[in-house]
């Protein structure tokens, strides 16, 4: 079975955070939901794992004790040892003691964690932490993984370990989905889920959501409608009106950046903050 | 044609604390209207560089220059930095941040225009992330900086709002400051004009994407068992990342992975593809992939 939510709405303080989305995560496989700050992915993944309670929609989610679930917030026990934390939560939800040192030891050791395994969780470096929230989050080997942003503030060498955890886990049966503010890090999973200000921008596989793009994209030093128009480097590219030819000499073929960020303008046009 | 005098430069500078070498005979430079990125992993040397450049360290050897001498304070107030942390007080509102950050370096305050306008008198930790991004931007400009430092400057922000924050620093430049901005991000790096590796305190690419990742190799693997082939790959010590439906191999052998797989029984196609600067970071911090 997969999990998921269905038409979900979520409103807190009388303001929408979550307008009808439809998610759905299989066993086995990576969900990114992609968006920047305030789009709406914490909802979401809390949505899924029972923290906020949905105005309007449903949720699939397996029973708690078989959900695994990673804050974005830091999520471990400061004063407590690194295997400590792992422990602590192992017990909590209760994996068996004959099992727990197996465990333990092929997690931080995947998370090249087993030389920290006794330090403090407040003496580890920000990407170790992460890496130990997710070892603390899959102790259990839940059925559902939430995670979120977990590789934020993280550096590139740590971020990659994280993968591979995730990657494991999912290897292994687990139906993960992750938050992230970066494309390219989504664009590692197997399906996407853009969100910009609690909306759905796009969804699924990327190459399905960059060839349903239906916009012409074009390279310009100088922007003809600037509204409609986001840096790249040295040059701008811009989104020319509905129905214009594709067969320009300045025409580029979008990749997931220009997809996301000319559905963001046109998302933003039709529904103003 | 001359190239116009560099804002910043390192003449093999190099950094030890104790028997530890941060930054190893670096030599590096900034020129005016020049957006550079400077990338590497955590403990690559690239704060310590940083400090070596703005002259809050000495050099244990070699030379820094900054706007044509010694980053002595006189020099140091025509450079504008924004930290990743921001470097904002989160309990004065947004317009007693400008006054507070122009009166440091003896400015005027910034005009505060659009958003920033409508939340001049809101409290800074009660504003979106983004819109504090902003602040921080117009902050560290408001002194008319020569030189200006950015530390992950578009983290967490969505992609309007990245290419916004992209948008004023194409503007700095074009009006001849110098830009160095660090990142670990690719979507950074993208953006700029030239970028310098740094590992082990070393520099160790210098140039665009290409240059960057130039001497590191990447194989994609696609097989219907990705899970059990990135099982198998990882086990085989091999250095493996999920993309997609498809599992990268950094540093990898296409003979050698057929080799692993087939013996696996696993039914895959494997071909070389252009390695990503984030492929390079990992095969360097390995200890493998010399330049």
């Amino acid at each position: 079975m997969t999990f998921g939510l269905a038409s979900a709405s979520v409103e807190l303080g009388g303001r929408t955070v979550l307008d009808d989305v439809t998610l759905r995560i299989a066993p086995g496989s990576v969900v990114a939901v992609v968006g920047g700050d305030g789009a709406g992915k914490s909802t979401l993944l809390r949505a899924l794992v029972g923290e906020v309670a949905l105005s309007r929609g449903s949720v699939d989610a397996p029973p708690p004790d078989r959900i695994g679930y990673l804050p974005a917030s830091a999520g471990s026990w400061a004063a407590l040892t690194v295997q400590q934390n792992v422990d602590f939560v192992a017990g909590v939800y209760g994996v068996p003691p004959g099992e727990l040192g197996a465990r333990r030891g092929a997690l931080l050791e995947r998370a090249a964690l087993t030389s920290a395994s006794d330090r403090p969780a407040s003496q580890v470096s920000g990407g170790m932490r992460r890496k130990l929230g997710f070892s603390m989050a899959a102790v259990h080997a839940p059925q559902l993984l939430v995670l979120d942003e977990p590789s934020t503030g993280v550096d590139p060498v740590s971020r990659i370990d994280l993968w591979r955890l995730v990657t494991q886990a999912a290897a292994a049966g687990a139906a993960v989905v992750l938050s992230t503010t970066y494309l390219d890090e989504a664009e590692r999973a197997a399906s996407l889920v853009v969100l910009d200000r609690g909306r759905v921008l796009a969804q699924g596989p990327v190459d399905d959501v960059l060839d349903a793009f239906d916009g012409v994209v074009v390279r310009t030093p100088v922007a003809q409608r600037p509204e409609w128009s986001w840096r790249r480097g040295r040059d701008l590219h811009e989104l020319l009106p509905p129905g214009a030819a594709a067969d320009r000499a300045d025409a580029v073929v979008p990749d997931l950046e220009d997809v996301v960020v000319a559905l963001s303008l046109r998302s933003r046009a039709e529904v103003p903050a | 044609m001359t190239a116009p005098p560099a804002l910043l430069r390192a003449a093999s500078v190099s950094r030890a604390f104790g028997g530890f070498t941060a930054v190893d005979s670096v030599s590096m430079d900034l020129r005016p209207g020049e957006v550079v990125g400077l990338l590497g992993a955590n403990g690559a040397g690239k704060t310590t560089l940083l400090r070596l450049l703005l002259g809050l360290l000495a050099p244990t050897s070699g030379a820094v220059e900054l706007l044509g001498g010694a980053p002595d304070r006189e020099r140091r107030r025509r450079l504008g930095y924004v930290p990743q942390g921001l470097g904002l007080y989160r309990d004065l509102t947004v317009r007693e941040n400008l006054a507070f950050a122009a009166s440091s370096y003896g400015a005027a305050p910034a005009p505060l225009e659009g958003e920033l306008a409508e939340s001049a008198d809101a409290l800074v930790r009660d504003i979106p992330l983004g819109l504090q991004r902003r602040l921080a931007f117009v902050s560290a400009l408001a002194h008319g900086p020569s030189v200006v430092v950015l530390d992950e400057p578009t983290s967490g922000v969505d992609a309007v709002a990245r290419a916004e924050l992209w948008d004023t620093i194409r503007a700095q430049a074009a009006s001849g400051v110098g830009v160095l901005v660090t990142t670990h991000y690719m979507q950074e790096a993208e953006q700029c004009d030239r970028l310098l590796l740094m590992s082990e305190g070393r520099l160790v690419g210098e140039g665009d994407e290409q240059a960057i990742v130039a001497g590191t190799t990447a194989v994609a693997v696609r097989t219907d068992d990705w899970a059990r082939a990135f099982d198998v790959l990882d086990s085989a010590g091999e250095l493996v990342m999920l993309s997609g439906r498809a599992i990268r191999v950094a540093d990898g052998d296409p003979d050698g992975l057929r080799t692993i797989l087939s013996a696996a029984g696993l039914d895959a196609t494997v071909e070389r593809v252009p390695a990503t600067i984030e492929e390079r970071m990992a095969v360097l911090a390995r200890g493998g992939g010399a330049a």
